[in-house]
């Protein structure tokens, strides 16, 4: 017979607001199997745990049900107090009647009811609990980073720095990322590439980072402590080992007014290109949809229509008939860092984005984005840092610098603050008073968001010296009228229309995760939220863990970052990965799948169901060794807990621990029949 | 081709009546079938929704009413402030709470919202081909060939966005393609989408004045020899309200309806497409556009000629020369 | 929980699905304004008095019946505050309110348009002028260029009566609109 104690928490006022705590410490005192009952205002205190562990050695308790909060809180709280004790702690479990209970009622009476109903299913269940044993799993002490942007590189020198190895992956050709198109950075206008050029090269020589650029993660298996990734490394055409940078074959090729992404299309590039100057690795790649030689092969012509880089080539590096290839890497620990893209002010937009018809869906030569305005302040820009406005080159004498463009703009399909753009918005008209000393700079804002160490001082600063003048009120309307450009606005402090001249202007536009974040996701089997950023496992508590154990991430591709915040979580993420690869085995819970090879008919239905790959087929054998058929085996380490195989088996031969038929059978009858 | 109910709004049987006669003589030419709907009612206009929400719904769907009764799939409302109605009406019975039960009672009739609402320009836009081919075939010169016209949309046929949809609200194209198709060429100007100062025709003279202003100069400057509308409003507030913004010695803007355009590209003749009833008189423009097509005609044939006879001097030439050649050779091996 | 009580905004959410709260005070609606430069009270402004259930203010501002109804504030709003269709709502409560203070001209042009659809089920424009003249006091104004407009056909003496005028009357009636 069982001897269950339950202990019913008030939780302060969150529960005992709308639950009678001790009306429920009353109806479960005479539950059969009930021990012990006790209600306590923080069952969580020291006293609290006291309390649980002394009922259990004073009343010889077999079962511990805690009435409170989610188990996602306290479960590990309970159960620890319960081993202490000497109780196999895998026989104490929490009913949720805060989440699931009093947070979502308001009337007492239900509420009371709804507590004493939760609290006997969970009693019921405890009945049926077995004691088990936590699983050991080995780790594999290398990680994975996906992304070399700053974030990327910064979580990839802390894990390497703490000796272990790290696989970097980056589907550019060089690691650097936005930071590397950066002029300056706010708010003490260093020189970006300055301060990043040391960590990449860093990066590059750190004995302990494999760097695999011009790459992709194609597929993750495994789990955490044991992920096996396998890697895409898309055709270069390049050979990494023989190339030695002399970039003979970027003057020898001939297609030489390819838009530089870079240069956010205010420059050009070669069909074979290193992105800048400072690239990491210094290894070109062909771009092969550009490529003279390739477009030939597609038309089908017999002959190479070039093949200039080649024959400029001396280390015979150049191999046109490179092919994409696959590598696999053992994996302890995975950070996804890949970063973000700026909303696209062009009319084809993504799916659930609108465009900016009002603003000239880009088409206006003079309206530019900020990573264009970076290029153009950038000393290693197209206009080696002058302020040149892109139709005619002129110097602009006025300049707009419009906020929020796709952020705070719900209609446009984004609704969050990109956080960056009222800093970077107040660096740029910076910048350009800098160096257009006779030029006026105009900012229209909302809101001047610049919260942060320095951050409101530099804004300041931008209006009380430099002369920015900023407007508060979003434009209405953008065009090209002549050789001005027609900025259609309002001034909501003076209670103005504005219409300025300006010769260039400058969207602020908003922070979008990158293409192809949802399908990575998907492969990490890490969540998304509505507009494409990974969700972290709690906003507050767990800011760089995911959904899925030894999956961290680090920097834009969570939500819009800065760069000290992305280099900030990018430590943390270190941190993490450093702590999982500091014990040789991993614990784990013992919630996993268990066949029973007596009753099991060897249909597998189990194995096609399972999304985790945990299930194999096992031979048995008679007594002599003779091979009579084959049964399921999960493999413990893999298995998620999910039960999926549990509902599909046909003879009822697999069980989910801590969750079997009977359990779940038990908690239903305990709804059902208990009145 | 199609058959569709016709609504003309009261504005085509009255100030606008040009728009009317040029719109049914165009889709005569076209192959379009239009049935006016019998005993239809104005659609309240501005003043119905700016007085009360469910009266500037309920008079718009008596018509659609109408037309669904006549065994109409699809209503043609070229007016643009009518298209307008039509539509919001029928977006609001489709959308807001309680409306669709509401209408059999209001209107007396059974009503289930089943008619689609289309402009004159999408009607144009979407037989662009066809006029294409016609205008080619059309025996006289294209007086529209190559000549500047700035399309017009104002507010009313692209705004709201989920009442018309049928074009970008901010950089509509639809009848900048009924230009192109007419072979003229479209004018890239700024003032598409801005409002003409709509009903204020008569309360507020002086603000349509300003905005209406403001519209054809943009036009003008862009070098825009007419301005192409598809609004009673635009119209009247542009053509009629122009000698009173006019500056002394400023040329007069056409404005023209955009299916007196396409009459005029498929040739047909401007008495019969009302051109006489504009208050900025159009046949300067016409008499001009006429004359220039003319000469740009004669000119090409003269060309083409001229080519024809280079052609065939250079062929009598060559056969001269083949002739003397051949002989040269026959001489050649007769030697 | 007690009822919220009545505000101006959850008036204007019930009568047309806008949250006037959503309004952000961008001023977006107010830059494009076409009569801006008219109005004592810009979009956003009206959208202002809303929220802070300033009925008073609101419905006896003159500047609500200056607007032209081109959506243009509406199409470019950031955040589907729809201010041409608040704009609207505070219209109609102006009128059933019977404090509306509209400029005397675009009142007895309202009026005089719906009376000619009331009575006629069409517009008869050469109509509508004078009962406008008549509501507006404008007498002498020759608001349409009449002579030119008869000379070039586009005038009519005689009105346009559809058979349907009792349904027309009955939409009226249904609606609670009498011009």
């Amino acid at each position: 017979m069982s001897r269950i104690g339950v202990f019913i928490c008030h939780c302060g006022e969150n529960i005992g607001r709308t639950v009678d705590c001790e009306a429920v410490t009353e109806a479960l005192k005479d539950h059969p199997g009930v021990a012990f009952t006790e209600d306590y205002k923080y069952m969580c205190s020291d006293p609290g745990q006291q309390l649980v562990k002394k009922a259990i050695e004073d009343n010889d308790l077999t079962g511990v049900v805690v009435a409170a909060c989610s188990p996602h809180m306290h479960e590990k709280t309970f159960r620890r107090a319960c081993d202490q004790a000497g109780l196999n702690k895998y026989m104490c479990e929490m009913a949720n009647i805060r989440e699931h209970c009093s947070w979502i009622h308001e009337d007492r009476g239900e509420a009371t009811e709804k507590a004493v109903d939760i609290t006997r299913t969970i009693v019921e269940k405890v009945k049926h609990n077995q004691p088990l044993e936590s699983i050991h799993i080995p780790v594999t002490k290398r990680a994975l980073v996906i992304g070399g942007g700053i974030a990327g590189i910064q979580a990839a020198l802390d894990i390497a720095d703490g000796g272990h190895e790290v696989v970097l992956v980056e589907k550019e050709a060089s690691i650097g990322g936005h930071m590397s198109q950066l002029s300056e950075t706010f708010p003490t206008l260093d020189c970006s590439q300055c301060i990043l050029t040391p960590r990449m090269v860093e990066a590059y020589q750190h004995p302990n980072i494999k760097l695999h650029t011009w790459s992709e993660v194609e597929k993750v298996d495994g789990y955490i402590g044991n992920f096996t990734v396998k890697i895409r490394k898309k055709a270069r055409s390049v050979n990494e080992d023989l190339c030695n940078g002399c970039g003979d074959c970027q003057e020898a090729c001939p297609a030489k007014r390819i838009p530089s992404e870079f240069e956010a299309g205010l420059g050009n590039r070669t069909a074979i290109y290193v992105p800048f100057p400072q690239a990491v690795p210094n290894i070109p790649v062909l771009d092969r949809q550009n490529c003279t030689l390739f477009k030939g092969r597609r038309k089908g012509l017999a002959k190479d229509a070039c093949g200039k880089c080649k024959e400029a080539c001396l280390k015979d590096a150049i191999d046109y008939d490179a092919e994409d290839t696959f590598i696999e890497e053992e994996i302890g620990a995975i950070v996804v860092a890949t970063g973000f893209q700026l909303y696209s002010i062009g009319r084809e937009q993504p799916e659930g984005l609108k465009g900016y018809g009002e603003y000239g869906y880009g088409e206006v030569p003079d309206v530019i984005d900020g990573l264009q305005f970076e290029r153009l302040a950038s000393a290693s820009g197209p206009t080696a840092g002058a302020i040149l406005r892109p139709s005619d080159g002129k110097e602009p004498k006025t300049v707009v610098f419009v906020h929020c463009v796709g952020s705070r703009d719900s209609e446009k399909g984004i609704s969050y603050c990109s956080k960056i753009c009222c800093m970077y918005n107040a660096k740029h008209a910076m910048l350009y008073k800098h160096k257009v000393h006779d030029g006026r700079a105009v900012a229209f804002y909302m809101d001047i968001r610049a919260a942060g160490k320095g951050y409101d001082e530099f804004s300041r600063r931008a209006i009380e010296e430099d002369g920015a003048e900023y407007i508060r009120g979003r434009v209405s309307r953008i065009f090209r009228d002549g050789d001005v450009v027609k900025v259609w606005g309002y001034d909501t402090l003076s209670q103005e229309q504005v219409v300025i001249d300006a010769d260039m202007v400058v969207l602020a536009t908003a922070m979008r995760p990158q293409d192809g974040v949802r399908e990575l996701a998907q492969k990490l089997s890490v969540s998304t939220d509505e507009h494409g950023f990974i969700n972290e496992a709690h906003p507050k508590l767990r800011p760089v863990e995911t959904n899925t154990a030894g999956v961290f991430v680090a920097g834009a591709c969570q939500a819009p970052r800065d760069i000290p915040d992305a280099v900030a979580m990018a430590s943390a993420t270190g941190a993490k990965v450093l702590s999982l690869f500091s014990a040789d085995e991993l614990e784990r819970e013992p919630a996993v799948a268990i066949v029973n090879e007596n009753t099991c008919i060897g249909c597998m239905n189990c194995a096609k169901v399972c999304a985790y790959g945990a299930i194999e087929q096992r031979e048995i054998c008679t007594v002599d060794g003779h091979v009579c058929g084959h049964v399921a085996y999960v493999n413990p380490g893999v298995c998620q807990g999910c039960g999926t195989c549990q509902a599909v088996c046909l003879s009822k031969s697999v069980e989910l621990q801590t969750f079997t038929d009977e359990q779940i059978f038990s908690e239903i009858n305990a709804l059902c029949y208990w009145e | 081709m199609t058959d569709v109910a016709y609504y003309p709004g009261c504005s085509l049987h009255g100030t606008s009546r040009e728009f009317d006669e040029s719109l049914r003589a165009v889709a005569a030419e076209l192959g379009i079938g239009l049935t006016e709907i019998a005993d239809w009612s104005c659609c309240g206009a501005s003043s119905g929704h700016t007085t009360d929400h469910l009266l500037g719904v309920a008079l718009p769907a008596r018509n659609l009413a109408l037309a669904e009764a006549q065994g109409f799939d699809t209503v043609l409302a070229p007016c643009a402030a009518c298209y307008n109605r039509l539509s919001a009406a029928r977006l609001a019975i489709a959308t807001e709470d309680g409306l669709a039960e509401q209408m059999p009672d209001i209107l007396g009739h059974p009503f289930a919202n089943s008619v689609d609402v289309h402009n004159a320009v999408e009607l144009l836009r979407d037989a662009s081909v066809t006029i294409e081919e016609k205008v080619a075939a059309t025996l006289a010169p294209n007086p529209l060939e190559g000549v500047k016209l700035a399309a017009y949309y104002g507010c009313l046929l692209v705004r709201p966005f989920e009442v018309c949809g049928y074009d970008d609200p901010e950089q509509p194209t639809s009848m900048d393609e009924v230009i192109d198709a007419c072979g003229a060429d479209d004018v890239d100007w700024d003032m598409k989408v801005e409002c003409c100062g709509g009903a204020f025709s008569v309360s507020r003279t002086a603000s349509v004045l300003r905005l209406g202003r403001a519209i054809i100069d943009n036009a003008r400057s862009h070098g825009a020899e007419a301005i192409i509308v598809a609004c009673p409003l635009c119209h009247s507030n542009l053509d009629l309200r122009q000698k009173a913004m006019a500056q002394r010695g400023e040329e007069p803007m056409p404005i023209l309806f955009v299916t007196q355009m396409v009459g005029l590209a498929l040739g047909l003749a401007p008495v019969d497409l009302g051109l006489g009833r504009h208050f900025v008189d159009t046949e300067p423009l016409i008499a001009r556009l006429v004359q220039q097509a003319a000469k740009r005609v004669a000119a090409e044939k003269l060309a083409k000629e001229e080519a024809a006879a280079k052609a065939a001097a250079r062929a009598e030439k060559q056969k001269v020369g083949v002739a003397a050649g051949t002989s040269g050779a026959e001489g050649g091996e007769a030697q | 929980m007690s009822a919220p009580s009545r505000t101006l905004a959850t008036d204007i959410l019930e009568a047309t699905g806008i949250n006037p709260a959503t309004c952000y005070q961008c001023g977006k609606c107010s830059a494009g304004c076409p009569m801006a430069s008219e109005s004592d009270l810009r979009p956003h402004n009206v959208m202002r008095l809303v929220v802070q259930d300033r009925r008073e203010a609101a419905l006896s501002e003159q500047s609500i019946w200056l607007c032209l109804t081109c959506e243009t504030c509406s199409a470019r709003c950031p955040n589907a505050c729809d201010p041409a269709r608040v704009i609207d709502a505070v219209r109609e409560m102006s009128i059933e309110a019977e404090v509306a203070d509209m400029p005397r001209n675009v009142a007895a042009f309202h009026r005089a348009f719906l009376e000619q659809i009331r009575t006629n089920g069409r517009l008869h424009e050469m109509g509508m002028v004078m009962e406008y003249k008549l509501r507006s006091g404008d007498l002498m104004k020759d608001v349409i260029n009449a002579p030119g407009m008869l000379s070039r056909g586009k005038l009519s003496f005689r009105a346009e009566r559809i058979e349907g005028v009792a349904e027309i009357k009955r939409i009226f009636e249904k609606c609670g609109v009498t011009p």
